[in-house]
């Protein structure tokens, strides 16, 4: 999954270089607020670490063998601002010294590998072993879901980098200039390798790692777990929620912009709209502007309450766009705080048990 | 089956150690990438890498292969040593992923292989593909040969990488190999007690354990390197030792570097 010079264009690593920093400035603003001292031996020790887990040579059913990454143990340990950075700077090195995986695609790498596979192995790691004792069986399977899950999920996003390459980079003749196949083909190919090897070679090495630390040192399972003081390192205390309020009312009064794009996005059509856009294409045939059966049956099997942002009643588009996102982030937070209070009763019952 | 397993694990430790080795060889060698300012090679070389992956004609891409052949010859990097350790490898694992670009690509046939069609953007996709990987990773690997690593890290500061970044990869890279020893020995000596064939789910619960021991062990590092570092009055404030000075020479190579890179841009945009 490390991926080398010349498969994504320049203006694809620039953005993934962008999307990296934000998450290493974030990673290193909350580990600052720990002692700075104590978190650089931390994670070069750990990134170190990592490195060594990449080289293991793991036995998979079938036969074969596979790589694991070592970021779930990394996020399960250090939580995910420390794993991003480990792993940050383990590919940094297998990039500049050891060649693996590219310079100009090492934000791409550490975007997923390092970023999206730390948050997703943290995110479902403490959502499956939520309440559960340092000891219990859970943890070891929760490990092990949420390494599959992680490389998993740093494989498709690789996969969608890859698969909008020839669409947005090629030449008059159609040439792609970088990787060449388009999504329909790289989601897959990627995909099936992943799901199969790498995914089961992280769930092993992570389930394996927590059942061994759960026996020999399950004190640095305790920092993620959740079942004393919290976490992640440098989270001294709950994280504050204001921040997230403050986003979400911003987001809510920008929701107006979606007024300034022209024309319906692509295959959110409705029947009248497709037949209208498919009759207007360069490559159109009676086939494509005719409207599927299918779509034509279900296309009035629900009628939305706001349909397209626009309260019947509300006169200004503007302010219709506006109580759609109230309305939205609203049954949200009610679902929300339904899952919460369902969550809570089921721990009270499972500790008083 | 189970010596296959720890066999082929510490020959993967060994092979890393050994190009490491190498690496440090290589970069004492006096050669022309070893005369220049650490900090004009890693400038120069990216610079090279960028343009390789922003030039679009297959011409200028192995204009820029050649390039980098020269160089490497004339820092006495032997053809062996990149054909072995950069060339077959990326064509190896790019071919076979360039492969099927040849029939899968839509575009003009130039030729047919039994039922398939080969198209010419498939052939030219294809080719600059594996072209732009190979050229690419030729000239990370000829930084990576002819500069020290602590060299590489000091130019990176030059690069305006953040201070804590640099010491943290400083230290990874010198707690790696003491790591990577240390898990050497530990699928060595399990190796020595193993008489028969391991059955697969015990051969992966020794690689947990040997991955759990390692954690336990890092864990500990770590807080001995605190500990030392707090008793030489470590406060967070990273201090970076720089005195290199460019000479007339670094500056012909780094505008040479710029040079190509730049005419490779425009002449293959």
């Amino acid at each position: 999954m490390h991926i080398p010079d010349g498969y994504l264009s320049p203006s694809t690593c620039g953005v993934l270089y962008v999307g990296a920093m934000a998450g290493w400035y974030s990673s290193i603003k909350r580990l600052k607020r720990v002692l700075l001292s104590r978190v650089i031996p931390l994670i070069s020790v750990f990134a170190a670490f990592s490195f060594v887990v990449m080289m293991f040579n793991l036995p998979l059913p079938g036969g074969t063998t596979g790589h694991a990454l070592g970021v779930t143990i990394a996020a399960i340990v250090l939580g995910p601002s420390g794993a991003i950075l480990a792993l940050s700077i383990a590919l940094g090195i297998q990039a500049l010294f050891f060649g693996d995986g590219g310079i100009t695609t090492l934000g791409a790498n550490c975007f997923n590998m390092a970023i999206v596979g730390s948050l997703v192995a943290f995110a479902s790691y403490r959502m499956i072993a939520a309440g559960a004792g340092l000891t219990s069986r859970r943890r070891v399977v929760a490990a092990a879901v949420a390494g599959y899950l992680a490389v998993n999920a740093a494989a498709l996003i690789a996969a969608v980098e890859f698969g909008i390459q020839p669409m947005l980079f090629h030449d008059a003749s159609g040439t792609p200039l970088y990787a060449p196949y388009p999504l329909r083909i790289a989601i897959p190919a990627m995909m099936i390798g992943h799901l199969t090897f790498a995914g089961l070679a992280e769930a092993a090495i992570s389930g394996g790692l927590v059942a061994y630390l759960q026996v020999a040192d399950s004190g640095l399972l305790r920092a993620t777990s959740g079942v004393a003081a919290d976490g992640d390192l440098g989270r001294s205390t709950a994280p504050s929620l204001r921040r997230l309020w403050i986003m979400i009312a911003i987001f809510m009064l920008l929701t107006p912009l979606g007024i300034l794009a022209a024309g319906t996005a692509w295959g959110e059509w409705s029947p009248a709209q497709m037949t209208q856009t498919t009759a207007s294409a360069p490559s159109a045939n009676s086939a494509a502007s005719t409207v599927p059966a299918g779509l034509q049956r279900l296309s009035n099997f629900w009628t939305a309450p706001f349909p397209a942002y626009a309260p019947a009643f509300v006169k200004s588009r503007s302010f219709g766009y506006l109580l759609s996102a109230m309305f939205g982030v609203g049954l949200l937070l009610i679902v929300s705080l339904a899952a919460r209070s369902w969550a809570a009763k089921s721990r009270g019952k499972e500790s008083s048990a | 089956m189970s010596r296959s397993f720890l066999e082929s694990t510490t020959l993967g430790f060994g092979r890393a150690l050994t190009r490491a080795m190498l690496s440090e060889e290589t970069a004492r060698e006096r050669g022309l990438l070893q005369s220049l300012d650490p900090r004009v090679r890693v400038l120069g070389l990216f610079a090279l890498v960028l343009a390789v992956t922003l030039s679009h004609k297959l011409v200028v891409v192995a204009a820029l292969l050649a390039m980098s052949v020269v160089m490497a010859v004339l820092s006495r990097v032997t053809l062996f040593t990149l054909a072995k350790r950069v060339w077959l490898i990326v064509l190896g694992f790019t071919g076979v992923i360039a492969l099927p670009a040849l029939f899968l690509t839509p575009g003009r046939p130039v030729a047919a292989l039994g039922g398939l069609v080969i198209t010419s953007q498939g052939l030219h996709t294809a080719a600059l593909l594996i072209l732009r990987v190979e050229t690419a990773v030729t000239l990370t690997t000829l930084l990576v040969l002819c500069t020290p690593w602590a060299h590489v890290l000091k130019a990176l500061r030059a690069l305006r990488l953040p201070k804590e970044a640099i010491v943290m990869m400083a230290m990874t890279y010198r707690y790696l190999f003491l790591l990577v020893e240390t898990a050497n020995q530990m699928f060595e000596s399990r190796r020595s007690r193993t008489v028969g064939v391991l059955r697969p789910e015990e051969q992966r619960r020794v690689a947990a354990r040997t991955a759990g021991v390692l954690l336990s062990k890092s864990f500990a590092l770590s807080n001995d390197v605190y500990m030392a570092m707090q008793s030489r009055g470590f406060r967070g404030d990273v201090q970076v030792l720089s005195h290199w000075r460019l000479t007339m020479w670094d500056w012909v190579g780094l505008l040479s570097f710029l040079f190509a890179g730049s005419l490779a841009v425009w002449m293959g945009r």
